[in-house]
């Protein structure tokens, strides 16, 4: 499981700049940055090289932000790799929020996946571990 | 001090036998040196000269901010400008302004009427009293001046503004007393707070004088969780003299009306029928002794009531209860009536929300259309959009089974709505036909 920070904008001219200039500043690198939007807010995901440092930076810049945990796993770069995955989860009746994927070095996907309740997210990672895949920490996806 | 004492413990009888022989000397000085007094009184066929009890008070013609307004600037005075040492004026943001004078006695008053708070409270000489109202035209900043004066504090005229120079001020000089509007208190506070100051701590404020905007029981309970200190609040109008019209005591219980200079009614405001204690209506005061601009029955037009009884306190003064609003800010959304301070009061109930709020009303096919603008607290959990709907919703039905009026929720990012040095601007009325 990695951190990933969730940050809450309203849906007007640049804010989503202003949001990635601050962290820009604080020499903060992103993964990955995934938007849900609604007609008057959009909720900001993202994956970064140091997501506490990030917290703190856009705490004190009044941004809403909140650190959440989420499942990585790698999964291959290749037809399949994501719906092998989710059978796994299937199986197991997990419920998924939301996830979203991006490639990581070459021949690997990272499968971001939120997966509710903090008990049943713990056992769908070893069960996704005994299924073979591999699960990701951060100084994996740098 | 021991005279003061007694004015305010007075028993009630000798208090009215006080404002009957001062109100009759206002009737005839307003009759006999201000022309707008002798036509309304005349109009009326109410004779000055003829007051026997305080009841027949009731048969004098009301004095509107309309007829202030008309008589700008100076047809309102009673005394000679030789006799005028200064001027206060209310903002004019719907019109011309309306002025107040005072000579030299009306300011002794004035002074006196707002350290009754700072007494209240057990302040004096020993006191820092640090006043960010502003200063000038506006009776907030002055009035807290002078109370802080005649109280015997050391009085810091900081005025309002630069928020951050005000926490250095309150820290540095050790302020004990902190008069200012609610809302900019709660915004140094917040500030300080971002700042990574403990204001419980970090400041040694006792007690803070606030007034000029009515606020919840809620929101003073987070001002006073904020700053470990005890809000009294004030009331007063530029119209009568300013702010000290009436102070709350240390009970919290209702605001003694400083009755030694101004005399309530409350009326019912559809049909300007005086109301007994206790029941809810419109305050009308008639100054006792005010010299440069009396008024006799002037519509405040803000809502209270009397309060049955006597307080804890000992003190003899009536209590008028806190505000519930202006009749000017009380909106009448799709023909509810609604005040500001009943949206503030159900956001309270609501931990993941801030204090700030703002109402905006738009025009939507020919309907009102009420969007409330909120801010979420640091802590929510918003990672799941449905987190977020289900806040709306539940903001949304609490408001509409408190108010009758169906509103929209739109949750904003921290600090976008706009944080006031003054007064706050709560309500944004876009509606067509309206303004």
């Amino acid at each position: 499981m990695i951190d990933q920070i969730t940050v809450f904008l309203e849906n007007s001219e640049g804010r989503l700049a202003a949001l990635c200039r601050t962290l820009a500043w604080a020499n903060i690198n992103m993964h990955s940055l995934v938007i849900a939007d609604t007609t008057d807010y959009g909720v900001v995901r993202i994956i970064c090289d140091d997501p506490a440092r990030a917290i703190d930076v856009l705490k004190s810049a009044d941004y809403r932000v909140i650190s959440t945990k989420v499942a990585a796993i790698g999964v291959p770069n290749e037809p399949g790799g994501l719906a092998k995955l989710l059978a796994t989860l299937d199986e197991l009746g997990q419920n998924i929020e939301y996830g979203y994927c991006f490639t990581i070095n070459g021949g690997m996907a990272c499968d971001i996946l939120k997966i509710s309740g903090a008990k049943e997210a713990s056992e769908a990672a070893k069960a996704v571990e005994e299924a073979g895949f591999k699960l990701l920490t951060l100084d994996d996806i740098a | 001090m021991s005279k003061e004492r007694d004015v305010l413990t007075l028993p009630h009888d000798e208090l009215e036998a006080l404002q009957l022989e001062g109100i009759k000397k206002t009737l005839v000085k307003c009759y006999e040196n201000v022309p707008f007094y002798k036509e309304s009184f005349d109009a009326a066929g109410f004779d000055p000269y003829a007051l026997e009890t305080l009841e027949d008070l009731k048969n004098a013609p009301f004095t509107t901010k309309q007829d202030l307004r008309d008589n700008y600037p100076y047809k309102m005075f009673a005394v000679p400008m030789s006799e005028v040492r200064e001027i206060h004026m209310s903002s004019g943001t719907t019109g011309i302004a309306t002025v107040g004078g005072y000579t030299e006695h009306d300011l002794e008053i004035w002074g006196d009427c707002f350290a009754r708070a700072i007494r209240y409270a057990n302040g004096g000489k020993d006191d820092v009293c640090h006043v960010c109202y502003g200063y000038g035209l506006f009776t907030g900043g002055l009035g807290a001046h002078y109370g802080g004066v005649s109280a015997g504090c050391t009085t810091i005229p900081m005025s309002a503004g630069n928020t951050e120079r005000q926490i250095r001020v309150l820290r540095e000089m050790g302020s004990t007393i902190l008069c200012c509007t609610p809302s900019y208190a709660m915004h140094i506070a917040d500030t300080a707070i971002s700042m990574g100051l403990d204001p419980k701590k970090d400041f040694s404020l006792k007690v803070g004088i606030h007034g000029a905007e009515a606020f919840s029981d809620n929101f003073r309970a987070d001002l006073e969780k904020k700053f470990g200190y005890k809000v009294l609040d004030i009331y007063g109008l530029t119209e009568t003299m300013g702010p000290g019209v009436a102070v709350e005591c240390w009970e919290q219980q209702g605001l003694h009306l400083a009755e030694d200079h101004f005399y309530p009614e409350i009326i019912d405001p559809e049909t300007g029928e005086v109301l007994p204690d206790g029941e809810w209506g419109e305050l009308v005061l008639t100054t006792v002794d005010r010299e440069a601009t009396p008024v006799v029955r002037y519509r405040t037009r803000d809502i209270t009531r009397i309060i049955p009884g006597e307080c804890a306190c000992g003190r003899t003064h009536k209590r008028i209860d806190r505000l519930h609003g202006r009749t000017d800010d009380m909106l009448i959304i799709r023909g509810v009536n609604v005040f500001p301070s009943q949206i503030e009061d159900v956001m309270k109930t609501v931990p993941e929300l801030s204090s700030w709020y703002q109402v905006e009303l738009t025009t939507v096919d020919h309907l009102d259309r009420v969007t409330l603008k909120v801010e979420l607290e640091q802590g929510f959990d918003f990672d799941e959009i449905r987190e977020i709907e289900r806040l709306q919703k539940e903001v949304e039905s609490r408001m509409k089974s408190a108010l009758s009026v169906g509103l929209k929720v739109k949750i904003v990012e921290p600090k976008s709505i706009p944080r006031s040095e003054g007064k706050v601007k709560r309500v944004i009325d876009n509606r067509e036909g309206v303004n």
